[in-house]
């Protein structure tokens, strides 16, 4: 029986096969993240409430189910913690915002009652840039998230808490979001893996929107077979969001064990050029070395569209959170202004409850959306976003996946971007492409720069390609130990 | 300038609940009058993380309408958000319609004075959801969100009316069309039938058309036309003194016989329009669009009354009400459309006075039509008399009880057996030979004694028709 302290260290895929063994309790697993928790969160600001009375409930319930060779899944019993932005019936839900302070949702978001139904113990909620706003968890209204390899810089955002909470080993798995890299982004700034799906293979019924047309929910954990786990367990078409799709899932288990000799990467030379940190660069470089050397051919590829992605994003995804948000008014839940006439307590409310950042794109968004600017913005940047969506098809036409880094820099100080909006904004520059063009991307832990912080590599794939994408990542994985690696905490 | 100077122009906007068990984008109840608030969910509550989820029974009557109105149904159309902040708002936008709406063109079938069918041209049809209600009081405000969301297709004609009377043979005209159809209840005062009045005015021979401005909060016909008498009058008055008409939109209030500006229309709301993200095109097959089927119009109905002989009157004032041309169609269905003209004198006849006396309810009638028919055949059979049916019918109408055993309760069982009339006969002549011979030699006008004489004996139950055929027979005539 290992020690509590090493349990917690298991990343989710190992944690899994040591309860299939039994060599593992759920109740010990739990035990062993709650401990690390209550050691290290207070440092980290990684969660921002706890579900332990549930969770003990839960994983009680997971080891008598093990003990009568009942499990509901692989993850049953596996402990995994929850972006703020997902509804869970009867825990508070802020989004990470003031405006949503005590709000406990009537019911839970699918994929919620999907990980339930898998036997995930949920521990608890973890922070976030406010309504997924934000490259940093700067944007948080209860305080910002650390790195856990630097405490003085960001873990990245907005899935700034999962990233954390995950490479801190404080939870095996965790579930983000990412509209324009904020599942990704954290993960390669946190040395994780993560996971954001193409556009409408995971329900968004019950994940506070920000962008509607981006919006994913994604996988989080240390291993990419964890990610695979969490993946099977989530995805699939959900009537409730008529966005999502019919498609049949993949078996993600099995093509963790695919060969990958024979495919070939696309490397955009447009990812490749002014902004790239050259230490990130050459740890990127490196883990697309490994690749080759299991057979991968390489392929310089262009996505010439690309340098407008960044624009595009900005103006199509301000546009529809401003709607998304117009919800938050303090007439039927939340933060509501005690004040007069009831355009002052519409004004007063969301004066209140909504952070610098929220309000700044919820004006952009309005703007391009309002008459006689319509046309010029969010028009044009939807057809720019079909052209990034073609350069993908095109270059698909040649290439498997399309490999770069996951950012052009490693984690960035606490302070540093915050008061430069737009500094903040290009960091998403890799990511969002994917994003605009509805497609699969992971990233994966490929090096450490000489200050000791994590780099990403970035793989994006077909439309419903993350079985290859699995795949690729695992045959990188098979050849390093990057994952593995601890960062020096308390 | 006179009042008559000047050509108004009109067009009128229906926005009509539809008749589905649950709301458009979520599975809640529809049904009106229940708790406030407890016809919810998330999605209609508009709850973070909340989405929409199409109900396909919605798109079918919409469908129905557009079929039946003679638009062009779009195999594809497109969600589109209008945002505005209001407390019946929940989400803060409205799932509409804006660019690509389900329906274009088409009419409305107005059937005229004269019987003519004049064709009102329609903009379009679009689907949308319906707002919660708002309930104002000194000391503050409250809104039940059981309507949010429920369905409603939104009706756009051209500005094609040019008088109140006008407007007010369209509106008639159109929500008996959806009567018809099942998909609206027609119903003004609740509000699932509503109408917002576009009025304008030019004098008279002009081709640009005046300021618009929109009438809302018109809830019954009879307001219909003083609200729009009212405003074109109101617009004269302004022209006539020189000072322009302001495109605003304008609150009905019949009690103090005026319009009024809304206080918030100040300025054009930007509704900053777009694609609603959360749902695809809504993309419909040729196969489901065929599937739909339209029911005959009020229009259809008073030309086929007319063609079996009903008169116009008749005709119109069974087309005028679903229940009575329902009960037509269902009789004339089993007895054959010969019987047209008969069942029609039957429901603007018996069935009419019968509902006026309370003594009968269309909604849940107790009897069939079959029974109907039964009634028919016990006449046409000679079984009893014209009247005793009219007293049969009116009590099976009323009570659904047989037909045969309310001819025997009543005893209005008529003797038509020629062999037990001709006895009666022979017997009554038999009786009087004397005015027998006077007959025979002319005074033809003593047939009513020897009827009269025959009906007594039979106790009143003789077939009239029958007797009087046999004694002429038996006087040699």
């Amino acid at each position: 029986m290992s020690s509590a302290g090493d349990v917690a260290l298991l990343p989710l895929g190992a944690l899994a096969e040591a309860l299939e063994g039994r060599s593992v309790s759920a109740q010990e697993a739990l035990a062993a993240c709650l401990a690390r928790i209550g050691e290290l969160d207070g440092k980290l600001h990684a969660f921002l409430r706890l579900t332990g009375d549930s969770a003990r409930a839960a994983a009680a319930a997971s080891d008598e189910r093990r003990a009568q060779g009942r499990p509901l899944s692989p993850l049953d019993g596996v402990p995994v913690a929850l972006k703020d932005i997902f509804c869970q019936e009867g825990v508070e839900t802020t989004a990470g915002s003031r405006i949503l302070q005590g709000y406990v949702p009537p019911y839970d978001a699918t994929v919620v009652a999907r990980l339930k139904s898998a036997g995930a113990v949920l521990i608890g909620k973890l922070n976030m840039d406010e309504f997924a706003m934000g490259s940093s968890t700067e944007n948080s209204a209860f305080g910002p998230t650390k790195n856990p390899w630097d405490p003085t810089r960001t873990p990245g955002g907005s899935s700034g808490g999962s990233a954390a909470a995950v490479a801190a080993r404080l939870v095996p798995g965790a579930l983000g979001t990412d509209t324009g890299g904020s599942i990704r982004q954290p993960a390669a700034l946190c040395g994780c893996v993560g996971l954001k799906p193409t556009y409408g293979r995971v329900s968004r019924y019950g994940v506070i929107a920000f962008a509607s047309s981006l919006d994913q929910v994604g996988p989080m954990a240390q291993d990419v077979k964890g990610v695979a786990h969490l993946l099977s367990a989530i995805a699939g078409q959900d009537a409730r969001d008529q966005t999502s799709s019919a498609r049949p899932l993949d078996d993600y288990a099995s093509a963790l064990e695919a060969k990958v000799s024979g495919l070939t990467l696309g490397v955009p030379k447009e990812f490749f050029g002014a902004g790239l940190d050259p230490e990130v660069e050459a740890a990127v470089r490196a883990g697309i070395a490994l690749l080759e050397k299991q057979g991968v051919k390489l392929r310089e590829i262009s996505l010439p569209h690309a340098p407008y992605a960044i624009a595009a994003y900005y103006v199509v995804a301000t546009a529809e959170a401003s709607s998304n948000l117009a919800r938050f008014d303090g007439v039927r839940f939340g933060h509501r202004a005690k004040t007069g006439t009831l355009l002052q307590m519409y004004e007063q409310t969301r004066a209140e409850g909504f952070g610098d950042e929220v309000k700044r794109r919820i004006m952009l968004g309005t703007y391009v959306l309002s008459a006689g600017y319509y046309d010029a913005y969010y028009l044009r940047a939807q057809k720019v976003r079909a052209l990034i969506k073609d350069d993908f098809a095109r270059a698909f036409e040649e290439v498997d996946a399309i490999v770069s880094p996951t950012t052009p820099t490693a984690a960035f100080p606490l302070g540093e971007k915050s008061a430069d909006p737009l500094a903040m904004y290009l960091d998403d520059v890799y990511t969002v492409p994917a994003n605009l063009a509805g497609l699969p991307g992971i990233s994966v832990p490929c090096g450490f720069t000489k200050g000791g912080l994590p780099a990403g590599l970035q793989l994006v794939g077909r439309p419903f390609g993350e079985a290859t994408l699995l795949s690729l990542a695992r045959a990188h994985e098979r050849q390093t130990d990057w994952h593995a690696r601890l960062p020096a905490l308390g | 300038m006179a009042v008559s100077d000047y050509e108004p122009v009109i067009g009128l906007e229906v926005h009509a609940q539809l008749l589905t068990k649950s709301k458009l984008f979520c599975p809640c109840a529809t049904s009106f009058g229940g708790e406030p608030n407890t016809q919810v969910c998330p999605t209609c509550l508009g709850l973070p993380g909340a989405l929409p989820a199409l109900n396909r029974a919605a798109v079918e009557m919409a469908v129905k309408a557009g079929k039946a109105l003679g638009c062009e149904v779009q195999e594809r159309s497109v969600w589109s958000r209008k945002n505005y902040f209001y407390p019946d708002s929940p989400k803060g936008y409205q799932i509409s319609q804006y660019e690509l709406p389900i329906c274009k063109g088409g009419f409305v079938p107005v059937l005229e004075h004269d019987g003519s069918v004049r064709e009102v041209a329609l903009e379009r049809i679009h689907l949308e959801e319906d707002a919660g209600k708002s309930v104002h009081a000194d000391d503050g405000s409250e809104v039940d969100l059981n309507r949010s969301s429920v369905p409603l297709i939104e009706i756009v004609g051209k500005p094609d009316l040019r008088s109140a009377d006008e407007a007010s043979e369209y509106l008639k005209s159109l929500r008996l069309v959806l009567l018809y159809l099942g998909i609206n209840d027609g119903n003004l005062e609740e509000g699932s039938f509503r109408c917002d009045a576009n009025v304008s005015i030019r004098k008279r021979g002009a081709e640009k058309l005046g300021t618009r401005v929109e009438l809302k909060n018109i809830n019954s016909f009879r307001f219909i036309r003083q609200a729009i008498d009212l405003e074109i009058a109101r617009q004269a008055q302004l022209l006539d003194a020189g000072s322009p008409v302001r495109m605003e939109t304008r609150l009905f209030d019949h009690e103090k016989n005026e319009t009024r500006a809304m206080r918030s229309k100040e300025e054009a709301n930007d509704y900053r329009y777009f694609p609603e993200p959360d749902l695809p095109p809504l993309q419909l097959t040729a196969a489901f669009v065929q599937g739909v089927r339209v029911p005959p119009l009020p229009h259809e109905r008073y030309a086929a009354l007319l063609a079996a002989g009903v008169s116009q009157a008749d005709a119109r004032t069974i087309v005028n009400d679903v229940r009575l041309v329902a009960l037509h169609a269902k009789v004339t269905a089993i007895a054959g459309a010969e019987s047209g003209k008969r069942v029609a004198h039957l429901i603007v006849g018996d069935v009419l006075r019968l509902i006026n006396d309370g003594r009968l309810d269309l909604e849940s009638p107790k009897f069939t039509p079959d029974q109907i028919i039964e009634v028919f055949k016990l006449q046409d059979a000679g079984a009893i008399s014209s009247t005793a049916a009219r007293e049969v019918l009116a009590e099976v109408l009323a009570s659904g009880a047989p037909p045969a055993q309310v001819v025997q309760d009543k005893g209005l069982a008529q003797v038509s057996d020629t062999s037990a009339l001709e006895a009666v006969v022979d017997a009554i002549l038999a009786r009087s030979p004397g005015e027998v011979d006077k007959y025979r030699a002319g005074k033809k006008s003593l047939l009513g004694f020897f009827v009269g004489a025959a009906m007594k004996e039979l106790k009143g139950k003789g077939n009239p028709g029958l007797l009087n055929a046999l004694m002429r027979k038996r006087l040699g005539d």
